[in-house]
């Protein structure tokens, strides 16, 4: 790494300024970027990418890593639309049943891949990554692969009402944000997923109850991939298979991009904020500056390795798997 | 011949090195010893390579060199036994050896093993370790490691021009007594073939077996003297830049202990897998230490009572109550703290603060409904970075970053803090210069005066003897013999020896 960037305290605002510069460069080439019409796109396409993002974040800083998200925010969708529909349809009535619901599902559905990890101890990633296909289908299951309309004023108000300019999902989601920082530096479940991940075997010396621990990773992640499930449904107006589709991708990279470390113990939410944001703003840009459609994808995952280049500390990594 | 001539180094603004001379002769052994930070980890690397001098010259036989990389030096005849073992354990013994330096066995892309292999066995009969070089370097013993490590930098002497120096750092500390003999033996044996530098912490070994001896001090060389003759307590002194007298154990602090309050008992208890039978009973205020040699069954004690291990049959009783469930976690919620051996491993979490590491066994005490109350955590952390004078910019210091001995300091108020009865401790000054055992052991007396029971490993025999109440010999998982302990009637090294061995 260059020497501007060899001090610890520069490394930390990476991240931000890498942000900066893609807002300026974006700007330089369409002076309509900066515009608060393109600003509240972003958000919107960040809200739903955000959630996601966070969940993983806590199991990420704990050294383990889900890859459930797409299966988790499947089912969560569907369960939400169809209790929605069911129950009236619209949640200034007894509908608003299905935020809960859709809530619980996603708790449920930690839990098992926490314990499936912990209890047969099987590798989270291994874990994850399958339980995440059995949500996908699960969820196939659920719809019969049909799409479900959600035409509920009140709960689509959520994109549909702006307030300066910005959506209603973008404040919830800010909201969420602030619950989730507040978990993560004002609790000791938080403060134990730093030293879970900072060394596991230091906590169980520690006296932490780590197995436990880890599950309450999961199922915390999996609330908070059902808050991006309702956000993604309220985006678009539909709930299918489909809505969990590239969450993935987007949430993994924006915790990477955002600067918080794969190995755990280093980073947080903020930093998942502005790598969500990051990633958002390479999406956008593209559309704006007129990239065409069949660029973009490959543009996106260079533009990630070249932000993830600049974001991440190497010297600290002595081996990079 | 190879010097340092007025070498110096400094680090984002903290001068290291401060001119120092360095001269070591063709076939000369050459100690090095410093405290802790006295500069002798940054010296090194300047020799052989990993970091950079700011001024100064580097000599190789009167002609000045600059090593941009480990490679380098090599190249030029400077090679590095590392401490922390380097051979990669999923390889063979020949493929560590010759590591990077493949090419002579190479043709039209393929390695000819066969080629490999005898060259190999060339190597380690130079330090006459008779093993398969297509050996799996993990089956290896730590010893046998260390001499493949040696071997590995002795395949210089095939490659360059002119003698080799060898750095050894630390090289006895995980080898048991015969292991090291055979090592001192083999460098002994290999003078007509090389120079070395040695560097350890245990003075007895750098007197016997260098010729001459530097003592660092402060990034500056302080004194260098001949071995021959040499006392070990002047070089002490010289290191520490003042007197360590008999006191150093704080034997006149030490108290008799309540004999009446019992907080850890250990009722013919038999350690997972040992098939042994252990009882024990530890006294409030009391240090009861446990001595053996390496592998004699201490730590499996340690683990037991700290609920890392199930013992197959016994009661263990803390306070009286048979403990049932056994796991880190009930005995930390009843009282009782350990301080491992590996620090970096399970005492200290880098990465977090001073203030996080001390309430992490009692986040309990620091939180309502699970909302951490961080001011009282820094008020805790506060407290007691004043009075173990822990050496800190602020509570929110990364520990990751402190000194050994602070760290240990944040370990030992971590477990004192959250109020452990009974505290066990393995190894505590492991790695610490003098200053910070000394600390160490101030804080063992404090803690025995407030009552707590103490369970010591101690990292030597004379520790054990100058600390405690009550010492247990354990040979083969076994007590096999008690002493009291009391001050001015301490037993002697001997008499301990007799029941180790």
């Amino acid at each position: 790494m260059n020497r501007f960037l060899a001090t610890d305290a520069l490394r930390k605002w990476v991240p931000l300024l890498v942000l900066v510069g893609l807002c300026l460069f974006f700007t330089a080439l369409n002076p309509n970027f900066l515009s608060l019409r393109n600003f509240a796109r972003i958000a919107i396409s960040s809200s739903p990418a955000l959630m996601v993002a966070i969940g993983v974040t806590f199991v990420i800083l704990m050294g383990s890593i889900d890859l459930s998200m797409e299966g988790t925010v499947a089912v969560c969708a569907v369960v939400f639309a169809l209790i929605l529909n069911a129950l009236g349809g619209t949640i200034a009535g007894r509908g608003w049943v299905a935020l809960p619901a859709a809530l619980l599902v996603g708790a449920a559905l930690g839990a098992i891949n926490g314990i499936v990890h912990v209890k047969l101890r099987i590798p989270s990633f291994m874990a994850s990554l399958s339980l995440g296909f059995v949500g996908i289908g699960l969820s196939l299951l659920i719809t019969g692969g049909d799409r479900i309309l959600i035409d509920d004023p009140p709960f689509r108000s959520l994109l549909t009402v702006r307030v300066e300019g910005f959506p209603l999902m973008a404040y919830a989601a800010l909201a969420c944000l602030l619950v989730a920082w507040f978990i993560q530096d004002h609790t000791t479940v938080g403060r134990n997923f730093y030293a879970v991940g900072g060394g596991e075997d230091l906590a169980r010396a520690s006296g932490l109850n780590v197995g436990r621990l880890r599950i309450i990773g999961f199922v915390l992640a999996g609330v908070f991939y059902a808050l991006g499930a309702i956000f993604a449904v309220a985006r678009l107006g539909i709930a299918e298979t489909e809505t969990g589709r590239n969450f993935m991708f987007m949430s993994i990279t924006s915790v990477v991009v955002g600067g918080t470390a794969l190995r755990g113990g280093e980073g947080g939410v903020w930093n998942t904020l502005v790598g969500v944001l990051i990633v958002n703003v390479i999406g956008n840009g593209m559309v704006v500056i007129g990239l065409a459609d069949y660029f973009q994808d490959g543009v996106l995952g260079l533009l990630v390795i070249a932000a993830v280049y600049l974001s991440t500390d190497r010297r600290s990594l002595s081996f990079v798997k | 011949m190879f010097e340092l001539v007025n070498v110096e180094k400094r680090y984002m603004g903290v001068h290291v090195l401060k001119g120092v001379d360095f001269r070591i002769d063709d076939g000369e052994i050459v100690g090095l010893v410093g405290e802790n930070g006295a500069g002798k980890s940054t010296l090194m690397k300047v020799i052989y390579g990993a970091v950079q001098h700011d001024a100064g010259t580097l000599l190789v036989d009167g002609a000045p060199v600059s090593f941009r990389s480990p490679r380098d030096a090599m190249k030029r005849g400077v090679g590095m036994v590392y401490q922390e073992q380097s051979l990669i354990p999923n390889l063979t013994v020949m493929e560590n050896i010759f590591l990077g330096f493949e090419k002579p066995f190479v043709r039209f892309g393929a390695i000819n093993w066969k080629k490999m292999a005898e060259a190999a066995r060339r190597q380690l009969a130079k330090v006459r370790l008779d093993i398969d070089p297509g050996t799996i370097t993990a089956r290896l013993t730590f010893a046998q490691r260390q001499l493949v490590e040696l071997a590995k930098v002795l395949a210089l002497e095939e490659r360059v021009e002119g003698k080799l120096v060898i750095l050894l750092d630390e090289p006895t500390s995980v080898l048991s007594r015969d292991e090291i003999e055979l090592l001192f033996s083999v460098v002994r044996a290999l003078r007509h073939r090389a120079s070395f530098i040695f560097v350890s912490h245990r003075l007895d070994e750098i007197v016997a077996l260098s010729d001459r001896i530097y003592v660092l001090k402060d990034g500056v060389v302080v004194d260098v003297m001949e071995a021959k003759g040499a006392d070990i307590s002047a070089i002490q002194k010289k290191m520490v830049g003042r007197d360590i007298n008999g006191e150093y154990y704080r034997e006149d602090r030490q108290a008799p202990y309540d004999p009446d309050r019992v907080l850890l008992e250990l009722d013919h208890v038999e350690i997972a897998g040992q098939g042994n039978d252990i009882s024990l009973t530890l006294h409030a205020g009391e240090v009861l230490a446990l001595v053996g040699v390496e592998g004699s069954g201490r730590e499996p004690i340690l683990r037991t009572i700290f609920g890392m291990l199930r013992p197959d049959r016994g009661t263990l009783r803390i306070r009286g109550e048979p403990v049932h469930a056994f796991s880190p976690a009930h005995s930390v919620a009843h009282g009782v703290g350990y301080v491992p051996r590996e620090r970096k491993v399970e005492g200290i979490a880098s990465g977090m603060n001073v203030f996080e590491n001390m309430t992490l066994p009692q986040m309990r005490n620091y939180s309502h409904a699970g909302v951490l109350d961080i001011r009282a955590e820094r008020d805790l952390a506060r407290e007691w970075i004043g009075k173990l004078s822990i050496k800190v910019p602020s509570e929110y210091a990364d520990c990751g970053n402190l000194s050994g001995g602070n760290q240990q300091k944040v370990v030992l108020a971590k477990w004192r803090s959250s109020g452990s009865e009974i505290i066990l401790l393995d190894h505590p000054t492991r790695g610490l210069d003098i200053g910070a055992k000394e600390d160490v052991y101030a804080m063992i007396r404090d803690m025995s005066a407030h009552g707590v029971g103490i369970i010591l490993v101690a990292d030597t025999l004379e520790e054990a003897i100058g600390l405690s109440h009550t010492i247990a010999v354990i040979k083969d998982g076994e007590i096999k013999k008690w002493f009291s302990c009391q001050p001015k009637a301490k037993p002697s090294l001997y008499d301990l020896i007799q029941y180790m061995v």
